[in-house]
């Protein structure tokens, strides 16, 4: 069993939206054969965080210069392009470590 | 008078959908004036403290909270921090005409929104199905349609579905 990978989901506010994106992030790898771990943070805190994970899914604008990728999206929360988000989540990650 | 409550099971906190915190047909001409009504009813009713509406303006000028959804209609989701929140609560406005947001993901963005869910949360973990039932909601623009149509508040929150 590989080791689960590293999610970090930022928002806002690390209140309402970024609840709603690392449960569909974690539900929506399971799917695909992933077992993800998920922390919530705000935006402010990504770049201290980043070096932990192998991934930033983040619904607001957070600095790219991290060292690991970084999707910025609202498909979680709209809908709009959500299959399409969770196969390029789950290639990253799968290339990933 | 439609009152109830959203939570998941093992939440120990509800959010409260009211008709007394929905206003229908809002005449307002800026994102502002919209979280400013329904922040006043969110404090009138009890469910936040006086800090809560600046909260919530000052987080929507850092974190803008403009959903643009598939359909034609938009919305957005104003919330703050929760130490300015009493109890749990969702307050509702449809739009007489959409006012800009600004659009979480790319601020720079204008969206014209016309539907408005101003969010008083206190434990979110607690509170995640209910937010996963409103994502889902976004997610269907008939449904959204149907909500921004509503005649009355208690239409509205029939069509909201947020109830477990």
């Amino acid at each position: 069993m590989a080791q689960p990978k590293r999610v970090l989901v930022a928002c806002g506010t690390a209140i309402a939206t970024s609840t709603v994106v690392a449960k569909a992030i974690e539900e929506g790898l399971a799917a695909r054969g992933i077992s993800v771990i998920t922390r919530q943070c705000k935006a402010a805190e990504v770049p201290a965080l980043a070096k932990d994970f192998d991934l930033v899914v983040t619904t607001t604008p957070v600095p790219t210069d991290l060292g690991i990728p970084v999707i910025q999206t609202l498909a979680f929360l709209t809908g709009i392009g959500k299959d399409q988000v969770l196969d390029q989540i789950a290639e990253i990650l799968r290339r990933s470590g | 008078m439609a009152e109830s409550s959203a939570g998941s099971s093992t939440g120990t906190q509800k959010v409260t959908l009211s008709e007394r915190l929905v206003i229908m047909r809002m005449e307002a001409s800026s994102a502002e004036e919209v979280i400013r009504q329904l922040a006043a009813r969110l404090e009138a009713e009890g469910f936040v403290r006086p800090s809560f509406v600046e909260a919530v303006l000052e987080r929507e000028r850092a974190h803008p909270t403009g959903l643009p959804l598939e359909g034609d209609l938009h919305v957005a989701i104003p919330h703050a921090d929760v130490v300015h929140v009493i109890s749990p609560a969702l307050a509702i406005a449809t739009l007489a005409r959409p006012v800009i947001f600004r659009n979480m993901v790319n601020p720079e963005e204008m969206v014209p929104v016309s539907i408005v869910i101003l969010m008083a949360l206190d434990e979110p973990h607690s509170q995640i199905e209910m937010l996963q039932r409103l994502a889902a909601f976004f997610q269907e623009p008939q449904r959204v349609r149907q909500v921004y149509e509503a005649r009355t508040a208690e239409e509205l929150i029939q069509a909201l579905d947020l109830l477990s």
